[in-house]
């Protein structure tokens, strides 16, 4: 069992033919994942290694029957490419793109409001169901089928968490990467509530990094509703107040936003929290030890 | 990205908020002929560096006279003020900004925010204006208004008498009040900035409403539609390791350790910092080479992190995804060569090719520490400086 994809979803990537496109469509491709369209307005027609190219979302999910759409389009386009995927009635949009202006994000987030279409990203590497179906840029291969969901910030430290489970012999039911901005299509608790109700998910490992307070939220969630054992991670707790440390949601502000602050609400939760970045792995078979004991 | 007081007082005055009339003066003589012109018997003189608590640290002064005028921007300018943003070194005092003092009879705190749980801009006001709003809602909470602003609607007329009143103004300071926030929003939004911060805004004796102090910041992924605004960058404001890893697409923040740390990815980089800590010694920067680096841009990474001399040893932690583990290799490779490193260059290396990368570091003839893990890294990196951790 998984959450959001499987192997029965039909993915268009948007923006097929840019560099970044090409690279990971034709990766997710070889993991299994089916790829079944691409959208380049003006390169309707044409194909990208066998896979048809679409002038317009709404023609590609007519034509193939998409249900998700990955979007790899520069960030001065990237809110419209949501907004069009939401409006052909895509049910999953993941957005990979880097560097969206926040004012773009506030007006796709009221547009999308009360639609039945879910965003993960942006800024995100994607999500995927391990020997399942692969949409994003995460390195299919570190990954191993079982029933521990991630979800994270992050990118490569999702990376390192995914490789330490597998280095220890534990698969993942799916990882889901929300995106490092300060406004995102999908927070912690909503993936948590997946992972919840997922009945092929035991256990769940939560990457947190600085900036904002949707841990702090997070652990209340988890303390009041979650049925199944969290370990999580904060990243960021040698950053300085006020600087941006590489993802634009990633800023202390005003004494709020502390690693220090995340961790005490995650603990006070229940949640088991791994203070080195090192130590995920071994946190969640610790984790997974006890509650089978 | 930050910009000065005078440059923001100058973008909110194109939209129709209301600003002290001033001049910025690079020189005592300027500063002279500012206060001249603006033909006003008191006038205060600000120093203009990115950073707030100015007036505590002695930074601002009113004055009324030209001569007294050039007399402290004499003093202030070409040193460093220090305040509690600056750090202990401070910042250089490059220009001042000479501005017709006002008669304050009340101030207050007004700004705009991204607000992240609302998923909008929000307006934040305090009948606390002067002191730091992170301070006041941290004790007096009750006293922090905020209003979130729907995107489509935009700023509603009824939230800026709202928030008049609940701040007690009256009469005039009502409709002005309401005015000025328009304008506020209106600069938010066709300037993508990221946080406008007027504190205070003061009510005049004669009853006006004057944004007294202010403070913009842009967010940084708009800037491309904004080559205005990226014009008002002021390099000086900025470490120039940081300007040059711009310049490259690099991100990198300045720390104060010592282990010179280059990773891809955000969160990666910021475990790496914390992983070093961990194991009893500090990171010496932020860096994240991103996902698509080539090896110049590795190359470049590796050079501006050398180029802080507190560095004692070096900690490359990658984990290839879209970068691959070889082309990483190349670049530190090309790069050490050129900048001949001594000092001690731990690596540990995952993901694509990371057969080939390991080859090629080996075949270099570099003195490499590689390590197996994170937590290897971090040991053998803080173990090459000499620092030993308990347990």
């Amino acid at each position: 069992m998984s959450i959001l994809v499987n192997k029965d979803t039909r993915v268009l990537t948007q923006g097929i033919t840019g560099a970044t496109g090409q690279i990971h469509t034709r990766a997710c491709k070889q993991y299994g994942t089916q790829m079944v369209g691409g959208v380049v307005p003006g390169k309707g027609g044409t194909d990208f290694e066998g896979i048809p190219i679409f002038d317009t979302v709404e023609q590609a999910r007519q034509a193939t029957g998409a249900n998700a759409t990955v979007i790899y389009v520069p960030p001065p386009f990237a809110a419209d490419a949501i907004l069009e995927a939401v409006a052909a009635g895509i049910e999953l949009v993941i957005c990979i793109t880097e560097g969206v202006p926040v004012l773009d994000m506030v007006k796709v987030k009221r547009y999308m409001r009360g639609t039945p279409c879910r965003l993960i990203g942006p800024n995100c590497p994607g999500v995927i169901t391990p020997g399942e179906c692969k949409i994003g840029i995460m390195p299919g291969y570190i990954h191993k089928p079982g029933d521990i969901g991630v979800v994270s910030r992050s990118g490569t430290l999702t990376y390192e968490a995914v490789y330490q489970l597998t280095q220890l012999g534990i698969g993942q039911s799916s990882c889901v990467g929300i995106g490092g901005d300060p406004i995102i299509g999908t927070g912690f608790i909503e993936v948590l509530k997946l992972f919840n109700q997922d009945a092929g998910t035991r256990a769940v490992i939560m990457i947190g990094e600085i900036g904002g307070t949707a841990e702090e939220e997070t652990a209340q969630f988890v303390k009041h509703s979650m049925a199944k054992p969290v370990v999580a991670f904060i990243a960021g707790q040698t950053a300085p107040k006020g600087r941006r440390m590489g993802h634009a949601g990633a800023i202390i502000s005003g004494g709020r936003g502390t690693a220090a602050d995340k961790i005490e609400a995650l603990r006070a939760a229940g949640i088991a929290v791994a203070m080195s970045p090192a130590e995920l792995g071994v946190t969640m078979k610790r984790t997974l030890d006890g509650a089978a004991a | 990205m930050n910009i000065h007081e005078f440059q923001a007082k100058q973008i909110l005055s194109r939209f129709g908020a209301p600003v002290p009339k001033g001049q910025p003066a690079s020189t005592a003589a300027e500063a002279a002929q500012a206060f001249a012109s603006l033909g006003a018997p008191k006038a205060v003189v600000k120093a203009q560096i990115h950073a707030g608590g100015r007036g505590k640290a002695g930074g601002v002064k009113l004055v009324s006279s030209a001569a007294e005028a050039s007399e402290f921007a004499g003093r202030l300018l070409g040193k460093p003020l220090v305040t509690h943003q600056t750090g202990p070194q401070g910042r250089i005092v490059r220009r001042v900004y000479v501005e017709q003092a006002s008669d304050v009879a009340r101030e207050l705190y007004l700004g705009l925010v991204v607000d992240r749980k609302a998923e909008c801009a929000a307006v934040i006001a305090s009948t606390e204006g002067g002191m730091e709003i992170e301070e006041v809602a941290a004790k007096t909470p009750d006293k922090i208004l905020t209003e979130p602003i729907d995107p489509v609607i935009g700023l509603a007329g009824f939230q800026g008498r709202k928030l008049a009143f609940a701040l007690g103004l009256r009469d005039k300071q009502v409709g002005q009040f309401a005015a000025l926030l328009a304008s506020l929003y209106r600069c938010f939004i066709e300037t993508d900035a990221s946080l406008i911060e007027i504190n205070p805004l003061v009510l005049t004796k004669d009853g006006n409403v004057i944004c007294l102090d202010a403070k913009l910041s842009f967010d940084d992924n708009a800037l491309f539609r904004h080559p205005d605004i990226r014009e008002l960058r002021d390099p000086n404001e900025e470490d120039p390791a940081e300007t040059e890893a711009a310049k490259f697409d690099l991100s990198y923040v300045h720390l104060d350790g010592n282990i010179g740390c280059m990773v891809n990815g955000a969160g990666l980089a910021m475990a790496t910092m914390d992983i070093v800590k961990y194991y009893g010694a500090e990171p010496a920067n932020f860096l994240d080479v991103g996902g698509g680096a080539n090896s110049q841009k590795v190359a470049a990474a590796f050079r501006i992190l050398l180029s802080d001399e507190r560095v004692r040893a070096v900690l490359i932690n990658i984990f290839g995804g879209i970068m691959l583990c070889d082309v990483l290799a190349q670049g530190v490779v090309d790069a050490a060569r050129e900048v001949k490193l001594e000092v001690p260059l731990v690596v540990r290396m995952e993901g694509t090719n990371v057969d080939k990368g390991k080859q090629i570091l080996k075949d270099s003839g570099i003195k490499v520490i590689a390590a197996s893990d994170m937590a290897d890294a971090a040991r053998r990196v803080v173990e090459a400086i000499g620092v030993s951790r308990p347990g």
